[in-house]
């Protein structure tokens, strides 16, 4: 969001009247915290293990790439009842898509644990 | 234990009136990480509130002082306890101890807090130690309205009566009463009315005693006496499971609010009903601790929170978790929304003490499982969004939901939900 200095002059009205609207929509909007991708993903922890590390046979989500993670929430999101499927549908349906995309960024950079 | 307060608080002074630290070290400092500490967190009660707040304390807050104050050696979980009861899993396999956090840098403390001094910011302790905080976590769980129902203190006392809603020697006596009662007994169990600490579970109580009675004891009965006018939770499954597994053992009455014990006599409205085994839920409240604190502000019952940082509303600087609070719209009290407000409460100290801004949009999400039969579960789960406007969490519309029929497979879902949420509040 910051307009660097070194942009061409022609720009700078154009590019302090982007900051101005940037700056206006950051007070209609707090800007994001910065551990939202970390507490957005520990509300998974509970079954899926801290960081993403699940013990047992729950499905540990530490190091999978976010893609996979996006691609399968968005599935059980927009799918009504997904085949063999018992609870994530239900779960998916409760986080945005901006959500999911931090969640899935967070587990993908989590250390799989051996 | 005074003296390490005390080198705590006079290291904490050392650091308000601006000496440098560097090289010192100083008795009662547990931090591992490099720097000087954030800040002093008291959390007070270890279980899935306090114990998931003091582990997030610390992997989030890096060089935080975190001491957790419990009265019991060790953790028993209250999800699973039913399946003692039933005799499909045993009182080892419900307990943790408190060595991960301890691993982790937690100061463990094994006692009682028998006063919180929010001005002078400390607690005390029954032994006569006082221990400061900047932030204290009170996540003291329930404690019964025995006032409620006649004769049902002494009943409790005497160990005529169990409750069992809280897991441990409750749960072993329990266990006891139903392996001596007689093939042909009636188990009855009273249910109060919402709200109360674990909606689904009064129901699968009934279903992992029938399990039992129906091998061991076939002539049984189970009769459940719900002071509400239709169960509470995952209704229809929890219906097609008494009709299809117990059908002739367990016996529903909505509408059948306990007033009275007498012996083993629950007294209702209009009628009395003699029991072998009586198991009464009594009505509950935010623990006693919430409630010398002050911080019960709401029906006299439960604390009221600040839901961006679980804050108490009555008391600054006290931040509430669990069954104490005032629950958001459709929002249940269990051990898993417990863990999930530790996980809120924790980010927003940590911010709090390096004066950072708080995440302006928590998320929190549910799921309860409960055992039908020795393997078949069913589940509820919702998802609760931060409201700004309302400043409540609230579900969000279309998610969420129940079983479509019980299952095996969710039978083993619910045993990993235990394993790694315990794994996650006590790293054991």
């Amino acid at each position: 969001m910051q307009i660097s200095d070194r942009r061409a002059p022609r720009l700078s009205v154009w590019a302090g009247a982007l900051a101005l609207a940037a700056a206006t929509a950051q007070a209609q909007t707090p800007a994001p915290n910065p551990h939202l991708a970390r507490n957005l993903a520990a509300t998974c922890a509970n079954c899926h293990g801290t960081n993403g590390n699940a013990v047992g046979e729950m499905k540990s989500l530490a190091g999978t790439p976010a893609e996979r993670t996006i691609a399968l929430m968005t599935y059980y999101k927009t799918t009504a009842q997904p085949q063999g499927v018992t609870i994530m549908h239900q779960i998916a349906k409760g986080y945005t898509d901006d959500q999911i995309k931090l969640i899935a960024g967070y587990f993908a950079a989590q250390q799989p644990r051996k | 234990m005074q003296t390490r307060f005390n080198s705590e608080l006079s290291r904490r002074s050392l650091l308000g009136a601006g000496m440098a630290l560097g090289g010192l070290t100083l008795a009662g400092c547990a931090s591992t990480a490099s720097g000087p500490s954030i800040g002093r967190v008291v959390v007070v009660g270890g279980g899935f509130g306090g114990a998931t707040a003091a582990r997030y304390l610390k992997m989030w807050g890096g060089n935080i002082d975190v001491t957790l104050v419990e009265r019991n050696p060790n953790f028993i979980s209250c999800p699973i306890s039913n399946l003692v009861l039933g005799g499909h899993k045993q009182m080892a396999d419900i307990s943790r101890g408190y060595g991960g956090l301890k691993a982790l840098g937690v100061k463990v403390v094994q006692g009682d807090v028998t006063a919180v001094d929010a001005a002078g910011k400390k607690v005390r302790l029954a032994g006569g130690g006082e221990l400061a905080y900047d932030r204290l976590i009170v996540s003291p769980g329930i404690d019964f309205m025995f006032e409620q129902v006649g004769g049902l203190q002494a009943a409790v006392d005497s160990g005529r009566i169990t409750h069992s809603w809280k897991a441990g020697p409750q749960t072993v006596a329990l266990r006891k009463q139903l392996e001596a009662m007689p093939n042909g007994g009636v188990f009855a169990m009273s249910i109060p009315k919402v709200p109360y600490r674990c909606p689904p579970g009064p129901y699968e109580r009934a279903c992992m005693v029938a399990s039992y009675l129906k091998t061991a004891k076939p002539r049984s009965k189970v009769l459940v006496l719900d002071g509400n006018p239709e169960i509470q939770s995952k209704k229809a499954l929890f219906e097609r499971a008494f009709r299809d597994h117990y059908s002739g053992i367990i016996e529903y009455r909505a509408n059948a609010e306990l007033k009275e014990v007498s012996g083993l006599t629950a007294k209702l409205e209009f009628e009395d009903v003699k029991a072998d085994v009586l198991n009464v839920i009594p009505p509950q409240r935010a623990g006693d601790l919430a409630r010398s604190a002050g911080l019960i502000n709401i029906n006299n019952r439960w604390a009221g929170v600040d839901w961006l940082t679980m804050e108490s509303t009555a008391v600054k600087g006290v931040h509430v978790l669990g069954d104490a609070t005032f629950s958001a719209p459709a929002m249940p009290k269990s051990g898993h929304m417990a863990n999930q407000h530790a996980k809120v409460a924790a980010a927003a100290i940590i911010s709090l003490l390096k004066g950072e801004a708080v995440n302006a949009t928590p998320v929190v999400m549910n799921t309860c499982y409960s055992f039908v039969t020795a393997s078949d579960v069913v589940h509820v789960a919702s998802v609760h969004q931060y409201d700004a406007k309302d400043k409540t969490f609230k579900t969000v519309p279309g998610s969420g939901g129940v079983s479509a029929a019980a299952s095996q497979l969710e039978g083993r879902y619910a045993l990993s939900w235990a394993d790694n949420i315990w794994n996650d509040m006590l790293n054991a």
